[in-house]
């Protein structure tokens, strides 16, 4: 088991004749992803990488019967893509494309409203069940097939978590990269609930960053709702306030969304939190030691 | 609490220019003309007419009434003096850092009859996903002021995209401040205009503080503060063209040129780094083990050799920087395209100072074979915590 994604998971591909969406769609098939289609309007009919191009995300869908879509589209486009998609009825929207206006993502939220589509992303690496779906641009071979769930407002610090995780021989359930864009689909929340309500899942490591209260509130949540064992790291305790670290939410401003606040609050919440960034794997290992879960999450090697 | 939502500092404009924006909305503001010179400041008051005149710096911070900045003028030769004083001063406001900033430009307004000063501001709330009117009662504090010590006086109105600010919204906050009842009309039709403003100019952020109502019966906004998202301003080629240069770190402004993500900081480890959550992960480690880091760099996911030359080349540009940190975790960004970046930058700038590389991820063996092979004086480092141990050992 896992959450969001799974052998069985049918995906498309927006934006599948540009460069970076026809490389990760290799990269997808190369690791077994099932890539049942791609959209780039005017060039239906195509076919590329042995994969069926669509004009509509409506008419790839009914062709391939895909029940995900992963967007590479430019950043001007990239609303509209998301909405199209949701549209179709899709179960899981991956947007990966960075810079989108925030508030074209304020009209999507709005637009998303009732209906069944779940977003993750934008500004994400996007969701890796390893051995069965990736879906978005980490690099596979870091993963193993585990028990420790992952989510991230960070794509290269996720790979570090990862790879660390990996070198002690836990894999992982499922990885997701909830993005670094103030108004994002995926929250951390939703991916926690899901990993609580996951029977393969035994343990959750969360990596936070500065700007806005989004680790606040799931620590509140963890609280009151999780059963199972969580490890949190917050990027940024030496960042400048007022000034945007890259991500576009990544800011500390008004004094608020600091490291400091976050960790006291995660740590008040019950979770362990790595000091640096370099020991969130040993950190996890003695949680899971303490819990008796080591065995059981020591998958690889 | 008050979240000041997303104050992205991307891209900013004078008080004068965003004034120029909101005006082309109906935001009524005092007229005023900007000045670069002495001369100028008394012609544009000659030009405004009256016997009361505003001579406002125009630099990019807040707080510049404090800083003796903002001073009223009664006569044209006053108007001269403090031109005169203002052009060319250092203004040290408490957002400027201690070094201060030049004053380059000034705003002349006509001088107004205050009754009454307050709040407005516009955001957009990440817990709603919403653009978020806030108005308070009192104006000409910070707003963070007087959300930790009156919570109470700042109402709020979360806005649908859908339908934007409807009527009975601004009307609501109107009354909610306790706007004069002749001038409510007047204070709805300011804010509506003021959001038609944020949306239609993707602001991220938009503060006027204060906004006044005169003696003669106006409402308006006596002052300006309008922030936009960095990331639509390719639809906004009006806004970039206010971009003011001056204002902004030269070695950003370089960055910006080849969309590396880079910000100054005080230490003297400069660091280069794939992806902004490792970026920041990076700092905190080097303060960790006791260093201190020179700036903030992201590379970015698809970095080129040549954005990587560039990147070391403005690490290295900066005195500060007594040794470099490269922490590279590939993931699309594969491990050789970085080692040889970094080689062709060291060879082409000459490294004088100490290189410490970590490598990890896609291609990592090929790219640590390209560092050893180069005849560089490169440390590798296993990990990003054995790399920040080995360059604050060596800065030392």
């Amino acid at each position: 088991m896992s959450i969001f994604v799974n052998k069985d998971t049918k995906v498309i591909t927006q934006g599948i004749t540009g460069a970076t969406g026809l490389f990760h769609t290799k990269q997808a098939l190369e690791y077994g992803t099932k890539v049942v289609g791609g959209v780039t309007p005017g060039k239906g009919g195509t076919e590329v990488e042995g994969v069926p191009v669509f004009n509509t995300v409506r008419e790839a869908v009914a062709a391939t019967g895909a029940n995900a879509s992963v967007i590479y589209v430019p950043p001007a486009f990239a609303a509209d893509s998301i909405m199209e998609a949701v549209d179709a009825e899709l179960d899981l929207v991956v947007c990966i494309t960075e810079g989108i206006p925030v508030l074209d993502m304020v009209k999507v939220k709005r637009y998303m409203e009732g209906k069944k589509t779940r977003l993750i992303g934008p500004n994400c690496p996007g969701v890796i069940t390893p051995g069965e779906c990736k879906i978005g641009i980490m690099p596979g071979y870091i993963h193993q097939p585990g028990h420790v769930g992952i989510v991230s407002r960070s794509g290269t610090l996720t790979y570090e978590a990862v790879h660390q995780l990996s070198t002690r021989g836990i894999g992982q359930s499922t990885a997701v990269g909830i993005g670094g864009d103030p108004v994002n689909g995926t929250d951390f929340i939703d991916c926690l609930r899901a990993f609580e309500a996951d029977p393969e899942t035994k343990a959750v490591v969360m990596i936070g960053e500065i700007g806005g209260t989004a680790e606040e509130e799931a620590a509140e949540w963890i609280k009151a709702n999780m059963t199972k064992p969580v490890v949190g790291f917050i990027g940024g305790q030496t960042a400048p306030p007022g000034k945007r670290m890259g991500h576009a939410g990544a800011i500390i401003s008004g004094g608020k969304g600091t490291a400091a606040e976050k960790i006291a609050t995660l740590k008040r919440c019950g979770v362990t939190v790595a000091p640096t960034p370099s020991v969130i794997g040993e950190t996890l290992v003695n949680v899971l030691k303490e819990r008796g879960l080591l065995d059981a999450c020591t998958t690889g090697k | 609490m008050i979240d000041h939502g997303l104050e992205d500092p991307g891209m900013n404009v004078h008080e004068y220019q965003g004034k120029q924006i909101l005006k082309k909305y109906g935001v009524v503001v005092p007229n005023g003309h900007v000045a670069f010179s002495p001369e100028e400041a008394v012609e544009a008051a000659e030009r405004l007419g009256g016997d009361l005149w505003v001579v406002k710096a125009q630099i990019h911070a807040g707080g510049r009434g404090k800083a003796g900045g903002v001073k009223l003028a009664r006569s044209l030769d006053e108007v001269k003096a403090h031109a005169t004083e203002l052009i060319g001063k250092k203004l040290v406001t408490h957002q400027t850092g201690p070094e201060g900033k030049e004053v380059k430009r000034l705003l002349i307004e006509e001088g107004l009859p205050i009754e009454k000063e307050y709040y407005v501001g516009v955001v957009i709330d990440r817990s709603t996903h919403r653009v978020v009117m806030m108005a308070s009662e009192e104006g000409g504090t910070e707003i963070e002021e007087v959300a930790e010590k009156n919570p109470e006086k700042i109402f709020k109105e979360v806005i649908d995209p859908a339908v934007g600010m409807m009527p009975f919204q601004a009307t609501r906050l109107a009354y909610s401040i306790n706007i004069p009842k002749d001038k409510i009309k007047q204070a709805v039709k300011f804010m509506l205009a003021l959001y038609q403003a944020f949306v239609e100019n993707d602001c991220s952020l938009a503060e006027i503080n204060p906004l006044i109502t005169t003696t003669d019966g106006r409402v308006m906004a006596l002052d300006a503060k309008l922030n936009f998202d960095s990331n639509a301003l390719f639809r906004h080629k009006d806004i970039l063209e206010m971009r003011d240069l001056d204002e902004e770190d030269p070695k950003e402004i370089e960055a910006s040129k080849y969309d590396l993500s880079y910000i100054a900081l005080d230490g003297n480890i400069g660091c280069m780094v794939n992806g902004a959550g490792l970026a920041m992960a990076t700092m905190d480690i080097i303060k960790h083990v006791g260093g201190e880091p020179a700036n903030f760099l992201d590379v970015g996911g698809g970095a080129t050799e040549d954005k990587v030359r560039e990147a070391f080349k403005i690490i290295l540009s900066d005195p500060n920087v007594k040794g470099i940190f490269v922490n590279i975790f590939g993931g699309i960004m594969k491990c050789d395209v970085i080692a040889n970046g970094v080689v062709g930058a060291a060879k082409q700038i000459g490294l004088d100072r100490p290189l410490v590389v970590r490598l990890e991820g896609t291609n990592v063996e090929l790219g640590k074979k390209i560092l050893n092979e180069s005849g560089l004086d490169i440390v590798a480092a296993d990990s990003m915590e054995d790399g920040a141990k080995k360059i604050v050992e060596l800065v030392k």
